[in-house]
């Protein structure tokens, strides 16, 4: 049985977005820690940035045996070849066994890289994530065409072992204030800040545009909405419920809505706690990105369309009389226990 | 292999672009098969598309061109039928194309895929500028380009809406992210992947149709790339599958119509609060 040496632990890319901490970065050092005990090794969570909301010390308390600073004015906007150059370094200097990071935009472009760099291999957006007791290597579940498939992947030879992990996979569990650890502020040469990309500015967008990914609700119309002006019935729900909007391919076809709400293969793939079918037939690009969702709800005229052969619960009529009934409902329960 | 430390490839700077379109073929719906023993999957026989990410990618490309003027080549790697998927890009309106097939490239990962494309970069650059789609629909990892831009030892970017031309030598991009926009200037040559919102592709040309039909397609192998056996394919590949299987999503359908609906609402209601998700809000 071969172990990794407890020097040969797992490191986290800690993600911070506007100086904040995103949750990804307890979810995965939490994670990180289950895997590590193990292989009895050690757990690095590392951050970069140029300001945080949170203290660094706080990774300790979810499972970081070292928490890694690299904190400098230089990190405000992201920069692919900074971050990959400072990740590469790291890699290189505590030599960890496993390299995890949230499968976030930055995640999924910092990872290859870095993975190109270091000639090792990296298995993306998994999902499940496993220690192979026999061998010490790490399983990495991912699903594949939309969730239709899931594949197990191993890097059997060569090193570090590296994933990105679709956010929202793992459940956080408690802090634990009393646990220690060390955090350690790292420095880098000018060199390591060097770059043939400049990041220019970064503007977030309103509120209604929140990334659908990280949503626990998500409504989504399609085809069946008719025009853009019905969105604000979606809007309305989805507002009740604290969740966000999304669509199929048609109604961003029919520019209704942004490309940034398009739910299915060549949107986003989500897996809310609860999404809403609305006036969606359930094309397979489209049932792919979604299928996995906790609970869902279909409305939709057609009893035939193949989204009620996904749903939870089907509600089978005019779209334009179901949805506002639907407010009502909550309205009045929200009412009541409010 | 590490890409920070090669040589970069120097910018031609002759005003005329050479510009890369790296292609993936993938299967048209959901009748895909896998094989179980190498975990990969069986694209033989089920009908095949271009990437419909990199379809934006071919786009931007043939719209840079017709704004700077150059040449659009497209690079795929693939089995043999993923010649139609080069003879697709020759008809929207490709200059040229480098089919990329042999047996010894099969079941690579990404890292071996990156590889001979990276490779066939060089061999038939050098270019200004390699565009890809965000990722593959099959399978969806938006990994290789990256990790061909770190082998080429070039610059890139991911999640790119927007290109815009700066000089002769470098592009400013909008990359759309989960939190809104980031715009960032990169020196060329660089490799960007792109987002469906960038463009709309256009439909092909009858003239492109033609050129497509008359083209001959040389299919380009191992030897073309002065890769060795050890570099592509499985023996290239970093990561070996274990195992695939189908996920078992449990449910139990329940379709309510006419008289049933409120039922259905009131089924729905019960679902939202027991899992908590009603009766928190606090109402003004």
């Amino acid at each position: 049985m071969r172990r990794g040496s407890p020097s040969k632990g797992f490191l986290v890319l800690g993600e911070i977005r506007s100086g904040c901490l995103h949750s990804a970065t307890l979810e995965l050092t939490s994670k990180a820690r289950l895997l590590a005990d193990n292989l009895g090794i050690e757990v690095s969570t590392l951050l970069m940035y140029s300001e945080i909301d949170t203290e660094p010390e706080t990774l300790v308390h979810y499972g970081a045996d070292r928490v890694l600073c690299v904190r400098d004015d230089r990190l405000s906007l992201f920069d692919q070849e900074v971050h990959s150059k400072i990740l590469c370094r790291i890699i290189e200097e505590i030599d960890p066994e496993i390299v995890l990071a949230p499968a976030t935009t930055s995640g999924r472009t910092v990872m290859p890289a870095v993975a190109a760099m270091l000639g090792t291999g990296l298995t993306a957006d998994c999902t499940e994530l496993e220690i192979d007791l026999d061998t010490g290597l790490l399983l990495q579940t991912r699903p594949a065409i939309g969730g239709n498939i899931m594949a197990t992947i191993k890097t059997p030879e060569r090193r570090p072992q590296m994933a990105t992990v679709r956010p929202r996979t793992f459940a956080i569990p408690a802090p634990n204030p009393d646990r220690r650890g060390r955090v350690t502020a790292m420095t880098f040469t000018d060199q390591c800040f060097e770059s043939r990309i400049k990041p220019l500015g970064h503007e977030r967008f309103q509120e209604d545009n929140v990334n659908i990914q990280d949503r626990d609700i998500i409504v989504s119309g399609g085809k069946g909405m008719k025009k853009e002006d019905n969105f604000s019935l979606l809007r309305e729900l989805a507002g009740l419920l604290d969740g966000g909007v999304g669509a199929s391919r048609a109604a961003v076809d029919n520019k209704w809505i942004g490309y940034s709400h398009q739910v299915g293969l060549s949107g986003k793939v989500v897996a809310p706690k609860v999404y809403f079918a609305v006036g969606i037939s359930g094309s397979v690009q489209h049932l792919a990105g979604m299928q996995t969702a906790e609970l869902v709800v279909a409305i939709n005229k057609d009893p035939e369309a193949p989204i009620f052969r996904v749903a939870d619960i089907g509600l089978c009529g005019d779209l334009f009389d179901i949805v506002p009934r639907v407010i009502e409902g909550i309205r009045a329960r929200e009412g009541v226990s409010g | 292999m590490n890409g920070l430390d090669q040589a970069p490839i120097v910018y031609k700077g002759s005003g005329l672009l050479h510009i890369a379109v790296l292609i993936k073929q993938v299967p048209d719906s959901d009748d895909v098969r896998m094989d179980e023993e190498t975990g990969t999957m069986i694209r033989e026989g089920a009908g095949a598309i271009i990437n419909p990410l990199d379809l934006h990618a071919l786009q931007e490309a043939l719209v840079i061109r017709s704004l700077k003027g150059g040449k659009v080549t497209a690079l795929s790697m693939g089995p043999s039928q993923a010649e139609a998927a080069l003879r697709e890009a020759l008809a929207l309106g490709a200059d040229d194309v480098v089919f990329l097939s042999d047996p010894r490239f099969a079941a690579s990962d990404t890292y071996a895929t990156a590889r001979v494309l990276a490779a066939a970069c060089e061999k038939t650059g050098p270019y200004d500028l390699i565009l890809a789609g965000e990722k593959a629909t099959d399978g969806e990892t938006g990994q290789v380009g990256p990790e061909v831009a770190v082998m080429l030892g070039i610059p890139f970017s991911t999640y790119v809406s927007r290109i815009e031309f700066h000089g002769v030598d470098s592009v400013v991009v909008t990359r759309t992210v989960e939190d809104g926009i980031e715009r960032q200037k990169l020196l060329l040559p660089c490799l960007l992947t792109v987002l469906r919102n960038i463009n709309e592709p256009s439909m092909p040309t009858l003239s492109g149709k033609k050129a497509a039909r008359r083209a001959a397609l040389p299919v380009q192998g191992l030897d073309f790339l002065g890769l060795s056996p050890d570099e592509t394919g499985l023996n290239g590949s970093a990561t070996r599958v274990v195992k695939i299987f189908h996920p078992q999503i449990e449910r139990s359908p329940r379709l309510f119509k006419g008289e049933e609906i409120w039922e259905g609402i009131k089924e729905l209601l019960e679902e939202l609060e027991s899992r908590g998700i009603l009766g928190k809000a606090v109402l003004p």
